[in-house]
């Protein structure tokens, strides 16, 4: 009987303990599947929107982060865009808490991937996730709705290659 | 024996990375007007398959013009592309399904990390080549900014179909049939 008594006080302690992390604010839950459908419809960016963002005043223009795959962002990304990612790993994350860190929460930020269609993307929702529990309020998510290629560079909106 | 250090073998993978483009480069030169960078991948329809040589994940020699007179499903993928792992099982399928009427599949792999891919593949039980892309072989390839990405390949080298994101199954195993049928 006492030692069941202990082995429940135990396991309460335990799961109070995983709340307690699990709620803790400042990181996404890393290497769990975070779909991009999770990411409020409010915060996503029309390809064409954040295009012609990017060609208006250097003032209003946001820092444009790609959060995929690195050899997809060697074949092309967006003109101006860095890479931090990928999303989907805890490397990744970590790429991009690097990168943002010393940033005001007021920074406006854009995020995008494009390596699989919107539904099937693994990187966006935990980038995202990310970037908005360190609190940044500014952040948007391109919307591609099947891939880069298709919805961004076919479209004839600025792109370059390279590391 | 002595151990190269890290530098000398960070130096060499860079160098032999080099060669490995260098000589992409000039076999797709060596192609012809047809292989130059395509704008799309839809573009390459009816045009020549761009030809690479590279070493699959087995360290085999995986040439394309060595496969003139097959009809080729070429695949690009990566570990993180649900799609991809879904289409990949029904390849393999394929593969042993007309593999007698002269059918081969080859996959590419779009991951950062061969040892992904590697492991992912032995996990999978993939049985047909599979080797490491980059963002040159890529660009010639009209662009391989979006997976699951596969070209039909015909027994001639042309491309004959491009399936870009989660495609219907049914209708590249009914192009697959009515190109092994030509001769």
């Amino acid at each position: 009987m006492k030692m069941r008594v202990v082995r429940a006080a135990l396991l309460s302690l335990a799961m109070a303990g995983l709340a307690i992390c699990g709620a803790a604010p400042g990181h996404a839950q890393m290497g769990q599947r975070v779909s991009a459908t999770t990411i409020p419809t409010a915060q996503l960016i029309q390809p064409a929107e954040l295009n012609k963002l990017l060609k208006g005043p250097a003032s209003a223009r946001p820092l444009v982060l790609q959060v995929g795959s690195h050899m997809l962002f060697e074949e092309a990304h967006i003109a101006g865009s860095e890479y931090a990612g990928p999303g989907a790993t805890a490397d990744g994350l970590n790429v991009l808490r690097a990168r943002v860190k010393s940033l005001p929460h007021s920074k406006f930020i854009v995020i995008y991937c494009g390596c699989c269609p919107w539904t099937k993307c693994p990187n966006m929702g935990p980038a995202y996730q990310e970037l908005h529990a360190m609190g940044f309020t500014r952040v948007k998510a391109l919307y591609l709705a099947d891939n880069f290629g298709a919805d961004w560079v076919s479209q004839g909106y600025a792109t370059t290659h390279g590391q | 024996m002595r151990r190269p250090t890290d530098n000398s073998s960070k130096l060499a993978t860079r160098l032999a990375n080099a060669a490995r483009r260098a000589l992409l480069a000039a076999l797709l030169l060596a192609c012809g007007p047809a292989s130059a960078q395509a704008r799309s991948p839809q573009a390459l329809v009816h045009k020549p398959a761009p030809a690479f040589v590279r070493r699959d994940l087995n360290g085999q020699q995986l040439s394309l013009a060595r496969l003139r007179g097959k009809v080729v499903l070429l695949n690009f993928w990566a570990t993180w592309c649900g799609p991809c792992l879904t289409e990949m099982p029904e390849f393999m399928a394929w593969q042993r399904q007309f593999a007698a009427q002269g059918f081969q599949v080859v996959g590419i792999s779009m991951d950062d990390d061969a040892a992904a891919a590697r492991k992912l593949a032995t996990k999978l039980k993939v049985d047909y080549p599979i080797a490491m892309g980059d963002p040159d072989l890529g660009r010639h390839y009209g662009g391989v900014l979006g997976l699951p990405l596969t070209f039909l390949i015909d027994r001639k080298g042309e491309v004959r179909a491009v399936y870009q994101g989660v495609s219907n199954l049914n209708a590249i195993q009914t192009e697959i049939r009515t190109l092994l049928i030509e001769r």
